[in-house]
């Protein structure tokens, strides 16, 4: 998709005055963060279970060259092909080229983030193959034609009203007065849709939570059981995954299952958790004739040895997004591309450039909610201040900014001066700051544009202080120590 | 200063207290001095650079930052009125000077004497009480980084508790953030706006009749929108309220007969 990231202001204004987005994010801001705090309350071991996923991690990109040809080596010893693919192009291609050889003319998905990042839909539509959104939340936006506003509930911002008229509008062969009111009535009518898609499909695409080396084996979570519908009912099974998806053993693969649902909607585990190894064998009832994983970097490889290294250690848990009073304010598609939250605002700038993202490190307090929640302690407000740094070297962003902040800079450097410009500018300030504070006031109207400006009185701290003041002292009582 | 019984504190009183609050600076001395320590104020100190620093100028970050340890290394505390400002010191500085040879161990040194007041207080000179007394129900804000960076969420309570006539309405929402982030509060404005609102409602929501923080910028930030909004809540740094300076006016509010 074309990233709307260059017109992030734009669009969390727009976020911001759109009422039935806020009352959507309003009831996420409660709903997730109070499911996870009770799901890791239930669970004593939920903080050491974190440390050990983060090492599990750790190790699997300090090795990555070796665990992935392990694991393609186990892929082909269980009669399924791996395809390596550089980018987003050559992934969409190997894909199409698969689907061709299928003569497919369906493919059924399940949720995966990456055919979100290789925008796998719209080529497949323009070389003649359907593809069919089966997650209901990608369903429905698949319908909208919107990219995901979130990475595990991607259809997080639309109310059910919005569902049933999308519903109504797409599905135009039914009856136009049913009735849609009922959540339950919205999710029929999409599963009766989805069933004839799930038997009529060629081919079925879906991501991978993980893939497991020891085994060759992808692993797929989802709660509505679509992942499996996906894999097994059509010829040929393509799993879309990117490269830093992968984990040693299958006790490392429990191993971050058991902080991925906790983190992400509260779950002890997720409905369905589905292990995938190779097309089926002579003795299996059922299963995929072929199985093909497209493996893609897109840039990660990159990221190795960068000091965006750690991000890659993400489990697309979306606890980040959950917890972040940004994402919480703006939602999902102010973002502007098909991640968003913390991790997009650390990953988008990786993979659609500096340049077109370069609001979203900015767009932080660096409040550090993020990383207080992640369950592989990626460290998000270092990372976004890593941005911020390249970006200053780079010159981007307003020149009136850098001026004014290299300005502060240079004094700041200099106490003597600092200290006599500063005394000048507070008893300047205290001049017109009789009613305690200021409505409005030259180059400061970022701030009172929203709130009022308390204003300095009299003369600095040190100054007082070295002149010997010592504050008054009249409210306070008869000075003794306390212990 | 010739006490050499007590720990030498060096006061960073940080460049917004500094500059806009200086009552903030008296009070901080007083509990100091009150706990026992002989407290210096070097006049040579600007600011901890974190301005530069979350704004990606790391070479300014670094200069500011050698001033710091420059004029604070000699004590043997370094306590702000500030979990962000102390928060830069401690978590940041060794961070910043990683790969520096020449500045990392000075840094480091630095990092583990510099505290934040109230956890200096408590987790230091063990001070369980303050001799204060303030009329009024109060609320607090954990600051992010005090809070996230710092561990600092019972020692102001702690302290705050021991204040007579100090009654504190927990908010539901005190470990949000209040929306300021430094410079990016002018920056998004709009986003800053609905989370500084967000954190209104929450402090309203309380019935408190002051709210108390242990950072200036999420008191002037929090302060101002409440007078934008016309909500009657006040807002102080708790360590006016634990030292007895509460006679004047609070943040952004006029003095008497002004």
């Amino acid at each position: 998709m074309q990233p709307t990231s260059p017109n992030f202001k734009q669009n969390a204004r727009d976020a911001i005055a759109d009422d039935p987005l806020q009352a959507a994010l309003a009831k996420l801001a409660v709903g997730f963060p109070m499911r996870r705090l009770e799901a890791a309350a239930r669970l004593p071991e939920f903080e050491d279970l974190r440390d050990q996923a983060r090492d599990i991690k750790n190790h699997v990109l300090e090795n990555l060259d070796h665990y992935l040809e392990a694991y393609e080596k186990k892929v082909i010893d269980s009669g399924g092909h791996v395809h390596w693919c550089r980018d987003a192009k050559e992934a969409r291609e190997t894909i199409l080229d698969i689907c061709r050889k299928a003569d497919a003319k369906t493919v059924t998905k399940s949720k995966s983030m990456i055919s979100e990042e290789i925008a796998v839909n719209a080529y497949l539509e323009e070389n003649g193959i359907e593809p069919v959104e089966t997650d209901l939340g990608e369903y429905i936006i698949q319908l909208r034609k919107e990219p995901p506003s979130h990475i595990i509930a991607p259809a997080i911002h639309l109310s059910k009203e919005q569902v049933a008229d999308t519903f109504r509008n797409s599905h135009i062969d039914l009856a136009a007065d049913r009735d849609l009111e009922e959540p339950r009535a919205l999710l029929e009518e999409a599963r009766a849709r989805l069933r004839e898609k799930f038997l009529g499909a060629d081919v079925g695409l879906t991501g991978a939570n993980m893939l497991i080396a020891e085994t060759g084996t992808n692993v797929l979570v989802t709660n509505e059981g679509n992942a499996d519908l996906t894999n097994n009912l059509p010829r040929v099974h393509v799993v879309i995954a990117s490269i830093e998806k992968i984990v040693p053993t299958l006790e490392d693969a429990s191993t971050i299952l058991r902080v991925l649902a906790r983190s992400a909607t509260g779950q002890d585990i997720s409905v369905y958790t589905t292990f995938c190894t190779g097309p089926r064998r002579p003795e299996d009832l059922d299963g995929p004739e072929e199985y093909h994983v497209v493996l893609l970097d897109n840039g990660r490889s990159e990221m190795i040895g960068s000091e965006f290294h750690e991000m890659l250690r993400c489990i697309r848990c979306g606890a980040c997004l959950n917890h972040c009073p940004i994402y919480k304010s703006v939602g999902g598609h102010a973002y502007g591309w098909v991640y968003s939250g913390p991790m997009g605002a650390v990953l988008i700038p990786n993979l659609i450039g500096m340049e077109e993202a370069q609001h979203l490190p900015n767009a932080s307090t660096l409040c550090g909610k993020c990383e207080s929640v992640c369950p592989m302690r990626i460290p998000l407000p270092k990372m976004l201040r890593k941005w911020r740094e390249r970006q200053f070297k780079a010159e981007m962003g307003s020149s009136t900014a850098r001026w004014a902040l290299r300005s502060w800079a240079w004094l700041a450097k200099r106490p003597a001066l600092y200290r006599w410009t500063m005394t000048a500018g507070v008893a300047l300030l205290s001049q017109f700051g009789g009613r305690g504070r200021f409505k409005s006031l030259p180059l400061a109207g970022g701030w009172t544009s929203k709130r009022d400006l308390a204003a300095p009185a009299g003369d600095t701290f040190i100054n007082q202080y070295h002149k010997g003041a010592r504050g008054d002292q009249s409210g306070a009582l008869m000075r003794k120590k306390v212990h | 200063m010739s006490d050499t019984s007590k720990p030498t504190v060096g006061l960073f009183v940080t460049c917004l207290v500094d500059l806009m609050r200086p009552v903030v600076g008296f009070a901080t001395v007083k509990l100091l001095e009150d706990a026992g320590c002989a407290v210096e104020v070097p006049q040579a100190q600007t600011c901890c650079g974190q301005p530069a620093y979350n704004s990606g100028d790391k070479a300014d970050t670094l200069d500011i930052a050698k001033n710091v340890i420059e004029v604070f290394e000699k004590f043997d505390y370094v306590v702000a009125p500030s979990g962000s400002c102390a928060g830069m010191i401690k978590d940041h500085y060794p961070e910043a000077f990683a790969d520096d040879p020449k500045w990392i161990a000075r840094a480091e040194a630095l990092s583990e004497k510099t505290y934040e007041l109230m956890s200096f207080l408590t987790d230091v000179m063990n001070v369980r009480a303050t001799n204060a007394e303030f009329a009024g129900t109060v609320t607090y804000h954990d600051s992010c980084s005090g809070l996230r960076e710092l561990g600092i969420k019972d020692q102001p309570r702690e302290l705050l508790s021991s204040v007579r006539g100090l009654n504190i309405a927990e908010g539901k929402e005190t470990e949000t953030c209040c929306g300021f982030g430094g410079l990016f509060c002018v920056k998004y404005p709009d986003i800053s706006e609905k989370m500084v609102d967000a954190k209104v409602d929450d402090i309203v929501a309380t019935g408190a009749d002051t709210v108390l923080a242990g950072d200036l910028g999420c008191l002037m930030n929090i302060a101002g929108r409440l007078q934008r909004r016309g909500v009657d809540v006040k807002a102080r740094h708790a360590a006016e309220v634990l030292a007895g300076m509460t006679a004047a006016p609070a943040i952004g509010e006029p003095a008497e007969g002004e």
